[in-house]
């Protein structure tokens, strides 16, 4: 439980740290300590394979190429606050504190976590889930990472 | 209780204590061996009441309180706490990595039983790649809070290579876990145990005779996986061939060229410590790790018949030190390559990776894939 609360915390501020750095370089490496640390609860949730792939995917591939495109863009450091976005966001995020709230607050936090089936979280299950009973899903994602693909080469393939 | 957690304790700081010493003297074997290469004589200057032992004294000694004692020089208008934090970033995947690598097998000693691995995960090699995928972040965050142009151009040629050459290591590596049927190191390397031939299907009768004697590690199953493999560690260790992120006739000295003193120290161990990452993972993975030739777990069984009985002890002692002669020896071929070859030029480095690595390592995944249906296949006929 101590350590819940010491991860959750260090979730919370990395996260909060991403919004409210006007540095966007400190942002983005905020948000890489954010996913990291929620990497870690799932580590301690009995889940290393998902933990591994967390970082692996999210923090090792996707956030370097956030940087990459951030160093090679090299954005104004220090954006001015504009105050219309300022006030916009804030009113959603207040919106969704007011909906989640009474859901949170009827939510009781169970006495006895539930034990983890056999092989949860291991390599193989994960493989047989993911090619057996999803299979067509998996499917369908890949092939929209492929169009994905195929779009970038054309864009950069396109002559002026 | 407690005595598990100090075996564990004791077992990371073995671990870090041998790789970090690893490190140090790899820096004098560069040295030294770069000198022999070249046919000078290299590092001899520090003594120690005129004992300077082959410059072993410079490298071990006097270096680290050179660097110590000297300016930690951070640009006016870089960035200080990401100047402070890239170094770090730099040095810790490269340590961390080390914790599932097996150096053993399991050592009984009163009756308890030491797994020789610091922690064994059922999902070692993701890790692993886990880890390397984040080594990136040493070298992008200090090109970039260096506020230096030669330091982000290093920084941005870095970047592009690592995550180019980690594909190509992680394609590579999946024929030897479809070989291996496993994702855990230890299980990897205790599969490598046995005789060539009982991994080989039983219509291959010709390899069976001729080369069935070999051991079954991963080179003999997996050849070209460890050509590719190779080649990405090389690539993701920054090295010549490899060191255009830090290439010195055109970007100074790249992502490192503002740091100075303790911190230059840490990404300089963080690259020898890579160099023993590196050579660790082609032992595990494809020389057997600690496995030695026809050693069971009482002793020599040659293929021949005959049988040497050794005492439990000396089994582990033989183990373990195969596996620290392993891993000196690719550390060594990889100094001798750094010394060897010239630098590539920038598309060159990404067509290797992209264009000749990755097609490579596909096919390679799809002949493996074959031969092992082949081999289920042909081997359930009656």
């Amino acid at each position: 439980m101590t350590l819940f609360i010491i991860l959750a915390v260090l979730t919370v501020v990395s996260s909060l740290l991403v919004i409210f750095q006007r540095n966007v370089v400190h942002s983005a490496v905020a948000l890489v300590a954010a996913l990291f640390f929620i990497a870690v609860l799932f580590l301690t949730l009995d889940a290393p394979m998902i933990a591994i792939l967390q970082v692996l995917v999210y923090a090792g591939a996707i956030m370097v190429l956030f940087l990459f495109v951030i160093m090679l863009l090299n954005p104004a450091a220090l954006e001015p606050r504009k105050i219309a976005w300022w006030t916009l966001g804030s009113a959603a995020a207040l919106l969704l504190v007011f909906l989640l709230m009474p859901r949170l607050l009827s939510t009781v936090a169970p006495r006895q976590a539930a034990p983890a089936g056999p092989g949860f979280g291991s390599p193989e299950l994960l493989g047989q889930t993911l090619f057996g009973s999803f299979v067509l899903p998996f499917e369908i994602a890949s092939v929209l990472l492929l169009v994905a693909i195929i779009g970038a080469v054309v864009l950069a393939k396109r002559k002026e | 209780m407690m005595i598990d957690l100090g075996i564990i304790a004791a077992k990371a700081f073995l671990v870090l204590f041998m790789v970090l010493n690893l490190a140090g003297v790899l820096g004098w074997i560069e040295r030294k061996g770069s000198a022999l290469i070249q046919d000078r004589i290299g590092a001899n200057r520090a003594s120690i009441f005129g004992f300077a032992g082959m410059g072993l004294i410079n490298t071990l000694i006097a270096d680290p309180i050179k660097f110590l004692t000297k300016e930690d020089f951070i640009p006016p208008r870089g960035d200080r706490f990401l100047h402070t934090l890239a170094p770090c970033l730099a040095l810790f995947p490269a340590l961390v990595t080390f914790a599932v690598i097996p150096f053993g097998d399991v050592l009984t000693i009163a009756g308890r039983e030491i797994a020789l691995q610091v922690a064994n995960l059922n999902i070692g090699i993701l890790y692993i790649f886990a880890m390397a995928s984040l080594s990136v972040y040493g070298i992008v965050i200090g090109a970039w809070a260096s506020n230096n142009k030669f330091s982000l151009l290093g920084g941005v040629r870095g970047a592009a290579q690592m995550v180019s050459y980690e594909i190509a290591m992680g394609l590579s590596v999946l024929g030897v876990i479809m070989i291996f049927g496993t994702l855990e190191l230890q299980e990897i390397v205790r599969a490598q145990g046995g005789l060539l031939q009982d991994r080989l299907p039983p219509w291959m009768a010709f390899l069976k005779s001729s080369i069935g004697w070999l051991p079954a590690w991963g080179i003999f199953l997996q050849p070209v996986a460890f050509l590719l493999f190779f080649t990405a560690a090389v690539a993701e260790t920054k090295r010549i061939p490899f060191d255009l992120p830090e290439g010195e006739a055109e970007l100074v000295a790249g992502y490192h060229v503002e740091y100075s003193g303790a911190k230059f120290l840490m990404f300089f161990t963080g690259e020898f410590a890579e160099i023993v990452t590196a050579g660790a993972l082609v032992t595990t993975l494809f020389f057997g790790g600690w496995q030695v030739p026809y050693l069971m777990r009482d002793g020599f069984h040659l293929p021949w018949g005959d049988t040497l009985l050794l005492p439990h002890l000396a089994v582990v002692l033989l183990q373990v030190g195969a596996f620290a002669v392993k891993v000196v020896f690719f550390c060594w071929v990889q100094i001798l390559l750094r010394w060897s070859l010239p630098r590539f030029r920038y598309d060159q480095v990404m067509r290797l990776g992209w264009k000749m690595l990755l097609p490579v390592a596909l096919v390679n995944v799809i002949v493996t894939a074959v031969w092992i249906v082949l081999g289920e296949r042909v081997s359930l006929r009656p």
